[in-house]
């Protein structure tokens, strides 16, 4: 949405309800549906967490980046290196660790990055990522090189759930689901209450004119700053989840085109729409699965459906949904 | 000293090669204004369509001295591709924000990836009965490819070629105004678009110029285009988007450091020039050479 007016608190009671229904048919999957859904459903849980991260920026403040593979790639790796190095088992471990790691390496890309937009920008973010990417590809000592480094299942709730002994594996899918779905509905929280305090007007007013932004005493590469901060924190949390699940953390996700698949999630929900990345993010996985089960050519089947989407659905799936509902007379999508 | 003399030529061979892409990259920028991502994957299909060609050739039986027409083939092969990819696909972005700019070429990259796999296979494809049919030199003692020389010297000649097209021809006049200034050209009565699809298939020719010539020394395989086009990338930054020059100080800069990285540091060769990009980025965002 470009221009949200200021809401009072009775019109924000259908938007809570249906959060809140969203989040209980999320919560109900399980009950009715394979350990395979369960599985890609939380794979999708987790690329929506990454894109709602990359979003920020790019839906909120209008900056491309086309290196996060670099904050998803530092989450995963932390987490392998915190299992090999120090013999942590502990998801909670894991996050309460690796988030401040990939903060750290936000703040710091960050720094360099801001101080450049529109396709300078871009090009920056890549050229970072990839010195991640190459150091992770040519340190083999360290990080396994392209083989990656293994990532067992953890515990989780400190040593409350323990996955050993016969069926583990389903238990560990099922309790990792529910597991991913609360940081998830805490990250959309977090990300809803961020973009709609005075900070994220701020930087949809640097999106949308930043001379009149920086007239208004915004200090522009500051809000930029801490924009990719948020941005970056939050994809190196999506990396962090996914290490577990994937049990293997590769040089791929380090990799440019990584980066890419992540701006192709935004743009496919729809980067203008707060809802946008998390819709993106389910149906990409989707689309990727079964892509690669029906054909060999996976790759040009999303090329395809990108360049298509760009011609006819700009505004993505959640863009192209409220665009319908406004037609049929519903006021404000979220 | 013969191993110093073979590391600077080496470096000049890799320089060309990564010249041609990067000219191309840097030509479509600096007239259309558009990142074309997916530039590196056109070089890659120069590579798969010459070696593939030579190969049908060799079955043929043709003798190899005119085994070598086929890297022009090749390279106009490309060009047409770009010739149709210009009209199609990138027109209708010109009015759109950079971001659906970047984002059609990254489709297109995906797209052109998986054709290469479609029509060549899974399977390296290799042309060096090239590398072979050009007698090898002897530098101080030690034996070194003579198709090398050949390369550079075709990097050379299209560097030249290049400059003489954009500075001293019409067409390179109209070329210089369309990029400083689209609708002045057009109100002149330019051919804007006329203009922007010699321009993008030029480009796509230098690109697939690249991989045509680079085939013989080494095998066309899948994703040479992608790994490619982020040193392309580092090139064009170094010396600045949409610059000639810049790109050939640029290619020369990192086939430079790369040379000595492999000698000296391996490990982190390729580390280090992305950092050297991302310095130039910070301390003079258009680059060595750039303006815009």
């Amino acid at each position: 949405m470009k221009a949200t007016p200021s809401v009072s608190v009775r019109s924000r009671i259908p938007l809570l309800i249906a959060a809140a229904m969203a989040l209980g048919v999320l919560a109900l999957v399980p009950l009715v549906a394979g350990l395979y859904q369960i599985q890609l459903l939380t794979y999708g849980l987790i690329a929506a967490i990454a894109a709602l991260g990359f979003n920020i920026l790019l839906g909120y403040t209008g900056l491309l980046s086309f290196g996060h593979s670099a904050f998803f790639g530092i989450g995963a790796y932390t987490v392998a290196f915190l299992l090999r190095d120090l013999g942590i088992h502990s998801m909670e471990l894991y996050i309460l660790i690796g988030v401040p790691i990939a903060a750290l390496a936000s703040a710091l890309f960050g720094y360099i990055c801001v101080r450049h937009t529109r396709i300078f920008f871009g090009i920056l973010t890549l050229a970072l990522s990839q010195v991640l990417y190459s150091l992770a590809l040519k340190l083999f000592w360290v990080t396994g090189g392209t083989d990656g480094l293994r990532v067992a299942r953890p515990t989780l709730l400190a040593t409350l759930l323990n996955f050993t002994g016969p069926g583990a594996f389903q238990r560990f899918l099922t309790a990792y689901y529910y597991y991913v779905l609360i940081i998830f509905a805490i990250c959309v929280v977090m990300m809803w209450v961020i973009l709609h305090s005075p900070f994220g007007k701020a930087l949809q007013a640097i999106r949308d004119n930043e001379t009149r932004a920086a007239f208004l005493g915004i200090r522009i590469r500051q809000f930029r700053w801490l924009a990719f901060l948020i941005s970056g924190t939050f994809t190196g949390l999506a990396g962090i989840l996914w290490a577990p699940l994937n049990g293997l953390a590769t040089p791929d996700v380090l990799y440019w085109t990584f980066s890419g698949e992540i701006v192709f999630t935004a743009l496919l929900g729809g980067f203008r729409n707060f809802t946008g990345p998390i819709v993106g993010g389910i149906v990409y996985t989707y689309l990727k699965t079964y892509a690669v089960a029906t054909t060999e050519y996976w790759q040009a089947l999303l090329g395809a459906v990108l360049v298509l989407l760009v011609i006819v659905l700009p505004t993505g799936i959640v863009g192209a949904l409220s665009q319908i509902a406004r037609r049929f007379g519903v006021k404000r999508v979220p | 000293m013969a191993i110093l003399i073979i590391q600077i030529l080496n470096s000049l061979f890799y320089a060309s090669v990564l010249f041609l892409i990067a000219a191309g990259l840097s030509l479509i920028f600096g007239v259309m204004r558009i990142v074309n991502m997916a530039h590196g994957s056109l070089y890659g299909v120069g590579a798969f369509v010459t070696a593939w060609l030579v190969g049908r050739a060799v079955a043929y039986g043709l003798s190899s001295v005119w085994l070598f027409l086929f890297i022009p083939v090749g390279a106009a092969v490309v060009a047409l591709i770009g010739a149709v990819i210009e009209p199609v696909l990138l027109r209708p972005f010109y009015r759109r924000a950079e971001e659906y700019q970047l984002l059609v070429t990254f489709g297109l990259l995906l797209i052109i990836e998986d054709v290469v796999r479609f029509f060549f296979g899974g399977l390296p494809v290799t042309a060096d009965v090239l590398m072979d049919a050009v007698p090898s030199i002897h530098i101080g003692g030690l034996v070194y490819p003579g198709y090398y020389l050949v390369v550079i010297g075709v990097g050379a000649l299209a560097a030249l070629a290049l400059w003489a097209v954009i500075y001293r021809t019409k067409f390179g006049i109209m070329l210089r105004a369309t990029s400083q200034d689209r609708r002045m050209a057009s109100t002149l009565g330019l051919n804007v678009g006329f203009v922007y699809v010699s321009a993008f298939a030029i480009g796509c020719f230098m690109a697939g110029l690249g991989g045509a010539i680079i085939v013989p020394s080494q095998a066309a395989v899948l994703g040479m285009g992608i790994d490619a086009l982020v040193l392309a990338f580092v090139v064009v930054v170094i010396g600045g988007l949409g610059s000639l020059q810049g790109a050939l100080v640029g290619a020369l800069i990192v086939s430079f450091v790369r040379t000595a990285g492999i000698q000296f540091f391996p490990e982190i060769e390729l580390a280090v020039l992305y950092l050297i990009a991302a310095i130039v980025l910070l301390v003079k965002p258009t680059g060595l050479f750039g303006s815009a």
